[in-house]
């Protein structure tokens, strides 16, 4: 059964410490441990606390998904690992494990770009990926439109956002109305029982021409509404405002996202990153890419948020198209430019 | 026996190879901000020089510091890993048990590193090189000690430190030779955890402000 590279990749760019493992397009194990609950009670991620998460969960998570894999050292091809972008000292983690799982078993290593990996992870599910598609990635890190030509070598962005990541957007109002962090999740699930309609918040940069994002003034928007109805004794309608504040956001990712895909000529668009995972957002894209003509790709959840099987994915991929290894000076670069695709 | 040993929680980048009896290879770059770049091309260095492979590894020695939280961790995650890989044991040594292993002194005295934010990590010996205190994270000052002073961080601040002199930093030959005489040479083995000393800069939100002016 030798159909593709089998590649175990690392992941740490953020909170999750996560190591997949694919054989070519084929999905072995993907294990994933989370230090999101020690950084709770800060109300976002703090590097030190993950990096130090990232140090003690890596060889667990290795021989986890080794298990889950049913394969040895002995069987892997390659490692791949999360070069950038992403936090520095988290990413320094899985680079230093990849180079030292490399150096000892003689494997070759790929360093690979944290947003390309986000969409490669879809080839798991859906098969190869069309070229060229529009690839949206939205999360508590990043929020970017990208014009995927061909995922190996040639990835270019079109739009990102001017201040505050999606996701972040989500924690902050999550904040205003007193739900737990990570936010997410959360306004997502008392919206479903709101009027999105209630009022209508801020399309921040909707009209602008351009394909960036600003959720900042969006945030504040929610913070001075709820604020004045706080003044004014007045009870907070949680779901209502959850739901009208989800909806400006999926409002403008999904606009901004047919735009780019119209004017590029492109018929396929996918969505990755955490807020993927978001229901009303795929509702939305849904039926705005079936209006458009478009077709809709959206990695399930578990794939869609940080993960090394996205990781392994992009790797194996690189293995097949025949592209160089990384050298063992590869550094991990916090601000790595979505069109370095390898290190 | 084929001992790989390191120690990354200075500014010294510092691996080497060690056959039961010699050091056999020794490399030592001197860059504060390129851990996690520099330690596997000298690893790979060291073997490759040794005509080694790293399938040849009998065992790892690894300084745990106290150390820059970052490239700490580079050497730490670097011997968790390799020692998985291999199926080999991994000894922990205090890096500044490292540096006053080179120390030779008729008199007790102190290791000092560079903690950065103008504190240093540090611990002090007697004349034999047994660790007697530490160790601390501190400000110089806060540190009460008047005899000799041996390390980086105490070269760094001769005002509190007036006796000091090198060696500066950690070798990882002496690292090598403290591991491959084991725990019947004094040496205090440790787990293969990082020696932190300070816990993470973070601070729970206090309540939410008002983003409205008043
Ligand atoms: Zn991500």
């Amino acid at each position: 059964m030798s159909d593709g590279a089998l590649v175990l990749g690392i992941e740490t760019s953020c909170d999750e410490t996560g190591v997949g493992i694919v054989r070519g397009t084929t999905l072995l194990a993907n294990a994933v441990a989370s230090s999101v609950e020690e950084h709770a009670r800060f109300g976002g991620v703090v590097p030190e606390v993950a990096s130090r998460a990232h140090l003690d969960a890596m060889v667990p998570a290795i021989r986890r998904a080794l298990d889950d894999a049913s394969v040895t050292w002995r069987d892997v091809d390659a490692i791949a690992v999360t070069a950038g972008p992403g936090l520095a000292g988290a990413l320094l983690v899985g680079v230093a494990a990849a180079k030292a799982y490399s150096i000892a078993l003689g494997k070759p290593l790929y360093g690979v770009n944290h947003l390309s990996a986000h969409v490669a992870v879809d080839v798991l599910e859906h098969g190869p990926l069309p070229e060229p598609c529009v690839a949206l990635l939205v999360s508590g890190g990043h929020s970017s439109l990208l014009l995927v030509s061909d995922l190996t070598r040639d990835v270019r962005p079109l739009g990102a956002t001017v201040d505050d990541a999606a996701g972040e957007a989500f924690d902050k109002v999550a904040r205003v109305l007193g739900l737990p962090f990570p936010g997410g999740p959360h306004i997502d699930r008392v919206a479903g029982d709101g009027d999105a309609a209630l009022v209508s918040f801020p399309r921040g940069k909707a009209d602008d021409g351009t394909l960036d994002f600003s959720f900042s003034g969006l945030k504040t928007a929610v913070a001075r509404w709820v604020e004045a109805r706080e003044r004014a004794g007045l009870p907070i309608p949680v779901a209502d405002v959850a739901a009208s504040f989800q909806e400006a956001v999926v409002d403008v990712l999904t606009t901004k996202a047919i735009v780019a895909c119209r004017s590029h000529g492109v018929d396929y668009l996918l969505i990755g990153g955490g807020v993927a995972a978001n229901s009303r957002l795929r509702a939305l894209a849904e039926q705005r890419c079936a209006a458009a003509g478009i077709r809709l790709r959206v990695p399930r959840p578990g794939l869609c948020t940080d993960n090394g099987a996205m990781v392994a994915a992009l790797g194996a991929l690189l293995v097949e198209a025949g592209r160089p290894a990384s050298s063992l000076d590869l550094p991990a670069d916090s601000s790595l430019p979505i069109t370095e695709v390898l290190v | 026996m084929l001992l790989l040993a390191f120690d990354t929680a200075t500014a010294a980048i510092t691996v080497a190879l060690h056959d039961g009896s010699h050091v056999l290879e020794e490399r030592t770059v001197i860059d504060g901000r390129r851990h996690g770049e520099l330690l596997g091309p000298g690893i790979a260095h060291v073997l490759a020089t040794a005509g080694a492979s790293a399938s040849d590894l009998t065992g790892i020695a690894v300084g745990v510091g106290p150390g820059p939280f970052t490239g700490l961790r580079v050497g730490l995650m670097t011997a968790r890993a390799m020692a998985d890989a291999l199926s080999i044991p991994v000894t922990g040594i205090c890096t500044l048990d490292i540096v006053a292993a080179a120390v030779v002194s008729a008199d007790p005295f102190l290791v000092a590193t560079d903690a950065r934010r103008r504190e240093v990590y540090w611990a002090t010996y007697d004349a034999s090189g047994v660790r007697t205190e530490g160790p601390h994270v501190d400000r110089p000052v806060d540190v009460d000690w008047t005899g000799p002073a041996y390390g980086a961080g105490a070269l760094m601040y001769r005002e509190t430190f007036v006796s000091a002199r090198r060696p500066d930093l950690p070798e990882a030959g002496v690292l090598a030779r403290m591991v491959a005489a084991g725990t019947a040479g004094g040496v205090a083995e440790l787990p293969v955890e990082p020696l932190y000393l300070r816990r993470p800069d973070a601070v729970e939100p206090a309540a939410r402000k008002a983003v409205t002016p008043v």
